[in-house]
């Protein structure tokens, strides 16, 4: 099959999957078999794309032309194909995770969920793929979309409003922000491909380029920098699946990529680097991944205190583009995948800690590691590697972001870099201590529903398999990409070729 | 048969109405309109492929030569507007059969197809007349129709609306017969291209000057520029929910195309935007129409009076793409006023498919709505994505080629004002999304079923254009493209 049939094809499963999970409805265990099926056959086709992508492929699609100029069209670079993996890989352990945490718990309108789920994995797809601006905004939107009736599941009062901050932010960002940004780009390079150094360099002043840099940052809400962050928090009301693979790794991580992609490719680093644009995205970035970092220490709900360390991570990737070197953007790429593994194993941990104990907050986690050793062991792992120390993956690439931010002299960055790290230790570990050393808390009194029924205290008391196993895969992956770095190196390494090597 | 189509456009609903007249039967009437209605698109279609091919089609009434008979006139932009007006009707005469028979007594029925003829007859009259009196001929046949039509609504306050209307439509008409007076004063002729010719040398008479002001502000009242839009949320709001469909997709639009036709063949670009500061002027109402029409509709209650006020706006876009007085600009608002007549038209076929089955369009009465009636909200969220301008649907090609007009003239700050105010868009549309989808149903409301499929169908035939037009845009642009730089085009 051609690279651009594979396309088409991992455009159109997950499509395919939503309608067959839509018919199966009543039906729930071919309802999920449809999912992991879906799944399956999403990331043998990403693998089979990937290996084409290895031997130096570039995989292509166009479709149709809507404005003049313009068509929707495909093409894969290294970058944009570790996205499609990591993101198809992880839905296949997410899906199984769904299962036994959507039972688990009894959650309604499960039809609904599988297949916006689906939905949102192809509009993931359409991100990775996209081969120019165009493209991706319409990933991009369909994201946002396909993702609000997940964020908005439960359906009650809070949600809703929830739901309004997410879609207002990212949507109000995109269009007021965004777009504009990408009608300007076409105005001014008569193009919204995506080039090896850049398409904007050369037609613009260096006021001109900053403005236009500001619009694309801030405009692309999902990267989440300070202000325009507020959505992440509120999109935790969903149900935990949705927040481990969608506001952990496809939503936020569509989010970075295209920051990525567009300095990459759009402005080009050379431009960043002489236009001084990049200083001002370096300043915010620190900024925000100290702040995020400081208020995720103040939050006590678990899933909100690890929503603001994504918020804080994700400033590292933008960081890392801004950099503007070899090793800034390879640091960024790997964590993107890095920080995928770790933090999409937090979330499920802290799904399981909620299903099996209904505790949804740090300070009632006494002592549960004596009733879930597993999880919190794979807690440990996931919080090692999203904090940067070995045995975690997380570690190289933060020693690539630092070792960028040293090389161009940016030693303020470092510093907070390292600051940073203490932070994450800071406010990862009381849980992880606390969960083996206090002593238990009183039985307590939130437990709810019959799946809380009382059990001995005491004894094991560990979340479905379902749940377990999956969450135990991801905190294994964290060690693997620890071990196996340099080969995801390797696979990036097309991408950096040609890139600067200043302060390399 | 061939030379006669420009004649048969018009003739052939005006011959229906009184055989409906005289027929009376509900269901009878109803299959005279849709077949004439679907004859009327074939030969609207038809008119415009001549049109592009072969340049101008001129057709002598009676075989009255031009400057003293009648005559007809097509080209690219009014066979662009004759085939917006044909296929609204097309779709809605199908649809009417159950929306009217559940909202209409049953003596009235036969009566409303009589009616609705005769304003797809007058509608297609005005756009296809090359003859400045016969525009009134029709505009008053289309009016005094319409004003019937939406006094057929179900609530008392439709008869204030269609009363309202009256009144303002008859200004605005008596307005535009002044001008037309006025131009016959100093030319004698009423047939469009002779008054061009006749026109020009008297490019610095006041009295040309009142009736341009005259006619213009005239068909402003009726196309509802903002301030001038008072009587259309009313009127939208309380007609059947057929009528507010065929209105909202037709109605402005062509009278927005009698505004393009008189400043850009009869008085001519040079007088229109270079003799007077109207380019700006119309800037300023458009812009204020958008922000405030949208904000207002942002806090309605009602949703078919949501999307009228919608509408105010969305003419507003229309009007901002005319004044940039440049060809691309032209050409986005004529693009937006066919993509605007698809993504409207679809939403109050959607509205009209939850009245039949709920009797409101209040926004609490619809909560919930979206799982009992999944395929027409399904159909409203698809339009409402092309209302805001979703890429990959029409909405986002007319929002595409406003933002790059802008940006051509260099008006930043206009071009961020589309992008702004589509904001609002969001806002409203997700109103009723959240509404239909995510509050629970009121307790006293049972169980509804879906929408009959005679309803359905037209519904998704928009819905399906509005996202064809989205993807596969060589039609809709190129036309709006070819008519716009035909209007240019005389000109430069």
């Amino acid at each position: 099959m051609s690279g651009g049939e594979l396309i088409a094809l991992a455009l159109l499963i997950p499509l395919a999957g939503a309608g067959l999970i839509a018919l199966a409805g009543r039906r729930p265990n071919l309802r999920e078999s449809v999912t992991i099926a879906t799944a399956l056959l999403l990331f043998a086709v990403n693998v089979r794309l990937a290996v084409g992508v290895l031997d130096g492929e570039t995989p292509a699609l166009r479709v149709l032309e809507p404005v003049e100029g313009v068509p929707i069209a495909f093409s894969i670079e290294p970058l944009g194909m570790l996205f499609g993996l990591v993101a198809s890989f992880l839905w296949i352990v997410t899906s199984f995770y769904s299962i036994g945490y959507m039972r688990a718990n009894g959650e309604a309108r499960q039809t609904r969920f599988y297949a916006c789920f689906a939905l949102a994995l192809g509009a993931t797809m359409a991100v990775a793929f996209s081969g120019n601006l165009l493209t991706t905004f319409i990933g991009y939107e369909a994201l946002t979309l396909t993702t609000y009736p997940l964020v908005t599941h439960h359906s009650d009062a809070k949600s809703v409003r929830a739901g309004r901050t997410y879609l207002g932010i990212l949507l109000g960002t995109s269009i007021a922000l965004l777009l504009p940004a990408i009608v300007a780009t076409w105005m001014l390079a008569g193009t919204l491909d995506f080039r090896a150094g850049g398409i904007v360099s050369g037609t613009a002043s260096d006021g001109v380029v900053l403005l236009l840099l500001g619009l694309y940052m801030f405009g692309i809400g999902k990267a989440a920098l300070m202000p325009i962050h507020r959505w992440l928090p509120a999109a935790m009301v969903a149900p935990t699946p949705v927040s481990a693979l969608l506001h952990a790794v496809a939503v936020v991580k569509a989010g970075v990529f295209v920051v990525l992609k567009v300095i990459v490719y759009v402005f080009g680093i050379d431009l960043l680097n002489s236009s001084g644009a990049g200083s001002w995205l370096i300043g915010i970035a620190t900024i925000t991944l100290v702040l995020a970092s400081v208020v995720a220490l103040t939050k006590d709900n678990l899933k909100a205190r690890l929503a603001y360390s994504t918020v804080s991570q994700l400033a590292y990737v933008v960081l890392a583009g801004a950099l503007a070197t070899q090793w800034g953007v390879l640091g960024g790429g790997m964590h993107i995948a890095m920080h995928a593994f770790g933090k999409i194993t937090l979330f499920f941990c802290a799904g399981a800690i909620y299903t099996a104990l209904h505790k949804t907050e740090v300070s009632e986690m006494g002592g549960i590691g004596r009733a879930m050793p597993v999880t919190m062991l794979a807690f440990l792992v996931g919080a090692l590697s999203v904090a940067g120390l070995p045995p975690g993956g997380g570690t190289w690439s933060k020693w690539y972001i630092a070792l960028a931010a040293a090389g161009t002299g940016h030693l303020i960055v470092v510093g907070a870099l390292m600051l940073s790290t203490l932070l994450n230790v800071a406010y990862f570990m009381p849980i992880v201590a606390r969960a083996w050393f206090a002593p238990q808390a009183a039985r307590p009194a939130r437990s709810v529903g019959a799946m809380a029924a009382p059990r001995e205290s005491g004894g094991l008391q560990e979340a479905p398999l379902f749940c377990l196993i999956p969450l135990s895969l991801t905190a294994l992956g964290c060690i693997a990409l620890f071990v196996f770095a340099g080969d995801l190196e390797t696979f990036l390494a097309p991408m950096i070729d040609g890139l600067s090597t200043r302060g390399r | 048969m061939g030379e006669h189509l420009p004649i048969l456009q018009v003739i052939l609903p005006l011959i229906a109405a009184p055989v409906c007249l005289l027929v009376r039967h509900g269901a009878v009437c109803w299959l005279i309109a849709t077949l004439v209605s679907w004859l009327c698109l074939a030969i609207a279609v038809l008119l415009l492929m001549q049109a592009l091919d072969g340049g101008t089609i001129r057709y002598q009434l009676g075989s009255w030569v031009a400057p003293w008979g009648i005559e007809y006139v097509v080209d690219r932009l009014n066979g662009f507007i004759l085939v917006i007006v044909a296929a609204v009707g097309a779709v809605v005469a199908p649809y009417a059969l159950r929306s009217v028979a559940e909202e209409l007594p049953e003596r009235q029925i036969g009566l409303f197809y009589v009616l609705y003829l005769l304003c797809l007859s007058g509608l297609l009259g005005i756009t296809i007349t090359g003859d400045a009196f016969n525009v009134f001929v029709f505009l008053e046949i289309s009016s005094l129709s319409s004003y019937a039509l939406i006094s057929m609504g179900r609530h008392r306050k439709a008869l204030h609306a269609a009363y309202q209307y009256l009144v303002m439509g008859t200004i605005g008409a008596t307005f535009f017969l002044i001008g037309v007076g006025l131009l016959y004063l100093m030319t004698g002729t009423l047939n469009m291209a002779d008054l061009a010719e006749q026109l020009k040398p008297l490019a610095g008479s006041r009295i040309v000057l009142a009736a341009f002001g005259f006619i213009v502000v005239g068909m402003g009242l009726k196309l509802a520029v903002f301030p001038l839009h008072l009587w259309l949320p009313n009127a939208y709001a309380h007609a059947p929910s057929a009528v507010s469909v065929f209105l909202a997709g037709t109605a402005t639009k062509v009278s927005l195309y009698v505004v393009l036709r008189f400043i850009f063949t009869v008085f001519g670009f040079e007088f229109s935007f270079a003799g007077q500061p109207f380019g700006p002027a119309l800037l300023i109402l458009a812009i204020a129409g958008i922000v405030v029409c949208s904000l207002v509709a942002i806090y309605q209650d009602d949703v078919k009076r949501l999307l009228a006020w919608s509408s105010v706006a969305q003419i507003g876009y229309m009007l901002l793409g005319l004044s940039f007085a440049t060809a691309l600009g032209l050409q986005a608002g004529l693009l937006h006023i066919f993509n605007h007549a698809i993504m409207k038209a679809g939403l109050f076929l959607a509205m009209g498919c939850v009245f039949l089955r709920l009797g409101s369009c209040r926004l609490e009465a619809i909560a919930g709505v979206g799982r009992q009636m999944p395929w027409t909200m399904a159909g409203f969220l698809l339009c409402g994505l092309s209302l805001i301008g979703v890429p990959l649907t029409a909405g986002f090609v007319s929002k595409w080629y406003l933002v790059l007009a802008a940006l051509e003239k260099g008006w930043w700050p206009v071009a961020a004002l589309i992008v702004l105010t589509s904001l609002l868009a969001v806002v409203y549309v997700w109103k009723v999304v959240e509404a239909a989808w995510f509050r629970e149903p009121p307790g006293t409301a049972g169980r509804v079923g879906e929408a009959p499929l005679v309803m359905l169908v037209p519904l998704w035939i928009v819905v399906a254009a509005n996202i064809w037009f989205g993807f596969e845009t060589s039609g809709s642009v190129d036309v709006a493209k070819a008519a716009a730089l035909a209007l240019m085009g005389a000109v430069e």
